[in-house]
């Protein structure tokens, strides 16, 4: 009898691992950015591409976003299929122009003739302990732009399995990464990975039935933890990870919250304007009869991302997604 | 002996990683701009080709009066005209090889028509029915881009894509004085260089960007000295003549087809109508500007020569005259049509599968639409509770 070891991998060797058959699989497919090459990313994500594939198609390119961005538009209307690596989430500013004015809009604007398939891998969020600059929560930028997707892997099986659809979508994919899972681990089989649910479909990460969390990305294993600290206060609460803000999961998270009656929305990014706003719109639109109270947020506080010595007071922990819970109008049933 | 001698051992030395690079001097653009029009060498210009562009000069000044013309009578929301600078458009479109790409910026809808766009595919997105009236990679010619400069990188990343693929095609980029301005520009150039891309960048220096005169622009020698920082040749030309541009541009793309890299091209000409038809040009420039280039003209400076040389007699240029009224009036007759509208359009390439809300969101137009269609005001969507599953 034989068994396949499922050995730990890390969340940045899943990521590693699908670009590397991604290009094995598809010559057009050309990874591109800042240090990707030789060094094979800050993160490592890239290494080993340019030794196994050449300089062309895993390419160092120079230090300018736009540029690099700007380039994969031109290669993608050429044929090619760019994954360009913004190095980190504040460092893809200089590239918005290219990203809103053409990457977004070009296939609306040649009425199909001219889809963009480029993939753009943004490390992400914050917690990793990084001075300023490298720590932004930027998707709500990226989800009020139509004609992006924007994907954010929470585990090792997803990181692999959403990367290699984003790389093989014809529409441009805002592909975050979330920093402070790079070294996440867990069971995963490189050589046979699983398959995962599509771009677009959230997914139950654990079942409940007092309340919904839900959440994305690095606040996924957060709410993971608070869900399981909430049995001490007799809670039973549901996580669902969203894995895409664009496309929108209304579906499973309306079910959840109809099935739970209560809601908290947590994420790194600012309350004002973030995405919780839209998410907790979203279901009060469709859940309302259902809701027992309010949808609460949970997100980073309305300033710029502080330094890392106080990151710990900004960032949404298991006490302050409790503290939410707890304001669910519990009184109100009894 | 010097103190420097006193001190024996010193011996100086650049910095260790230091080393020469590439040697500017080739690189550096002519003092003037290359002419060739009403010099000597304007005698051994093939008959054929003042032809052709004299007959293309005189189509592309028919084509720039037409659109402004339906400016007026509202059939365009708004024309920026190229009048004055058909020399460049026009060069720029017959030096490329059908497999080339074109990457014109909004003010170059005639370069696209001389390319053998459809002028009304070209007008579309000024009629304003869609953005891009065309398929690009039917054409090889890039959407119109609008914002400054943002094209440049697009030409260079497709020269690099087609070098990679080992196809010998050459891009045109085409920007204007302002857009040099913009860090597009010096990234899509550092770019190209850094790749050796197969890329051409023709700067129409007209004279302004909207009001703003080049002085407010740039501190450089020329723009075409730009090149030089980046380690590509720049080459400056008399951008009102049609042989000087044809001839420059035909040996930048001859460069980068043959591996040369990238050329930045720098045609000195003028926009001698305003920024659009809804700007005020009175308001930052005077007519006796104006006037001195007037009698610089692109179309009267080919038909000058091939008149001196005998090339072109009353016939022939009658027959080039009709040429272009022909197109001008067929242009004319078919912009006059309303264009048939599908607001349905609005949902289908935005992504390549609309997303649930979009197709909630399309339900709810197509409601709006049939309401409005059997006039019934108010019969709007229905209640976002149990709706989109």
């Amino acid at each position: 009898m034989t068994t396949v070891a499922l050995k730990p991998a890390t969340m940045a060797q899943a990521l590693g691992r699908a670009l590397r058959d991604a290009m094995a699989a598809d010559p057009t497919v050309h990874v591109m950015g800042e240090d990707v090459g030789t060094l094979g990313g800050v993160f490592r994500v890239t290494d080993g591409l340019a030794k196994e594939f050449g300089d062309d198609r895993c390419t160092d390119t120079p230090l300018a976003e736009a540029g690099i961005l700007g380039a994969a538009v031109g290669m993608a209307m050429y044929g090619l299929r760019p994954v360009v690596e913004m190095q980190f989430d504040a460092f893809a500013y200089p590239a918005f122009e290219q990203l809103l004015s053409h990457v977004a809009k070009m296939r609306n604007r040649t009425r199909g003739a001219m889809p963009l398939p480029i993939t753009i891998r943004v490390p992400y969020g914050g917690g990793i302990g990084g001075v300023e600059h490298h720590s932004d929560s930027s998707e709500a930028y990226y989800m009020a732009t139509p004609g992006l997707h924007v994907v954010m892997p929470a585990t090792v099986s997803d990181a692999y399995g959403l990367l290699r659809e984003a790389i093989a979508s014809d529409d441009p994919v805002v592909f975050l990464e979330p920093k402070r899972l790079y070294w996440s681990k867990d069971s995963w089989n490189p050589d046979e990975p699983s398959a995962v649910e599509p771009i677009g479909r959230a997914v139950v990460r654990r079942q409940g039935r007092s309340a919904t969390l839900i959440t994305y990305g690095p606040s996924v294993p957060v709410c993971l933890e608070a869900a399981e600290a909430a049995r001490a206060e007799g809670w039973d609460l549901e996580v669902v990870d969203l894995r895409s803000l664009v496309p929108f999961d209304d579906e499973t998270v309306a079910a959840s919250v109809r099935r739970t009656g209560r809601a908290v929305v947590v994420h790194e990014s600012t309350g004002f304007g973030g995405p919780g706003g839209e998410i907790a719109a979203r279901v009060t639109e469709r859940c309302f009869h259902h809701l027992e109270a309010p949808v609460l947020r949970v997100a980073g506080f309305d300033i710029p991302y502080p330094p890392p010595m106080l990151e710990r007071h900004h960032l949404p922990g298991v006490d302050r997604i409790l503290d939410a819970v707890g304001r669910l109008q519990w009184e109100a049933q009894s | 002996m010097t103190v420097m001698e006193q001190r024996g051992a010193y011996r100086p030395t650049p910095p260790p990683a230091w080393q020469p690079r590439t040697d500017p001097a080739p690189l550096l653009p002519d003092a003037l701009p290359h002419r060739v029009l009403g010099t000597d060498a304007a005698a051994k210009v093939d008959p054929a080709l003042l032809r052709r562009l004299h007959a293309e000069l005189v189509r592309g000044r028919r084509y720039n009066v037409q659109a402004t013309a339906l400016t007026k009578q509202g059939r365009l929301a708004v024309y920026p005209s190229s009048t004055g600078q058909e020399a460049c458009e026009v060069a720029a479109a017959l030096v490329l090889e059908e497999r080339d790409w074109l990457f014109p910026s909004y003010r170059d809808t005639l370069a696209a028509v001389a390319r053998g766009l459809d002028p009304v595919q070209a007008l579309t997105l000024l009629r304003g029915d869609w953005h891009t009236g065309y398929d690009p990679r039917e054409h090889r010619i890039a959407p119109l881009c609008t914002p400054l400069a943002t094209q440049l990188p697009h030409a260079v990343g497709l020269a690099h894509a087609a070098r990679l693929k080992g196809d010998d095609v050459v891009a045109l980029a085409l920007v204007g004085d302002g857009g040099t301005s913009e860090g597009d520009f010096h990234e899509a150039l550092n770019f190209a260089a850094v790749w050796q891309a197969p890329v051409v960048f023709l700067v129409q220096n007209n004279g302004f960007a909207i009001s703003v005169p080049l002085a407010k622009q740039t501190a450089a020698p020329s723009l075409a000295h730009k090149a030089v920082g980046y380690g590509m040749p720049g080459r400056l030309v008399d951008g009102n003549d049609a042989v000087a541009v044809h001839q420059v541009l035909s040996e930048a793309v001859a460069h980068a087809r043959a591996g040369g890299g990238p050329t930045l091209v720098e045609a000195v000409t003028y926009r001698i109508d305003a920024h659009t038809n809804a700007d005020d040009a009175t308001r930052y420039r005077g007519d006796a500007e104006v006037e001195t280039w007037r009698a610089h003209d692109p179309v009267a400076l080919v038909e000058r020569e091939l008149t001196e040389r005998g090339l072109l007699d009353e016939a022939a240029l009658q027959a080039v005259r009709d040429d272009a009224e022909a197109m001008a009036a067929d242009l004319r007759e078919r912009m006059n049509q309303d264009p048939v509208l599908d607001p349905m359009d609005l949902f289908a390439h935005v992504y390549a599968h609309p997303t649930p809300q979009l197709l909630e969101q399309e339900s709810q137009l197509r409601a709006e639409l049939d309401a409005e269609a059997d006039g019934t005001p108010g019969a709007g969507p229905h209640g976002p509770e149990g709706a989109g599953r």
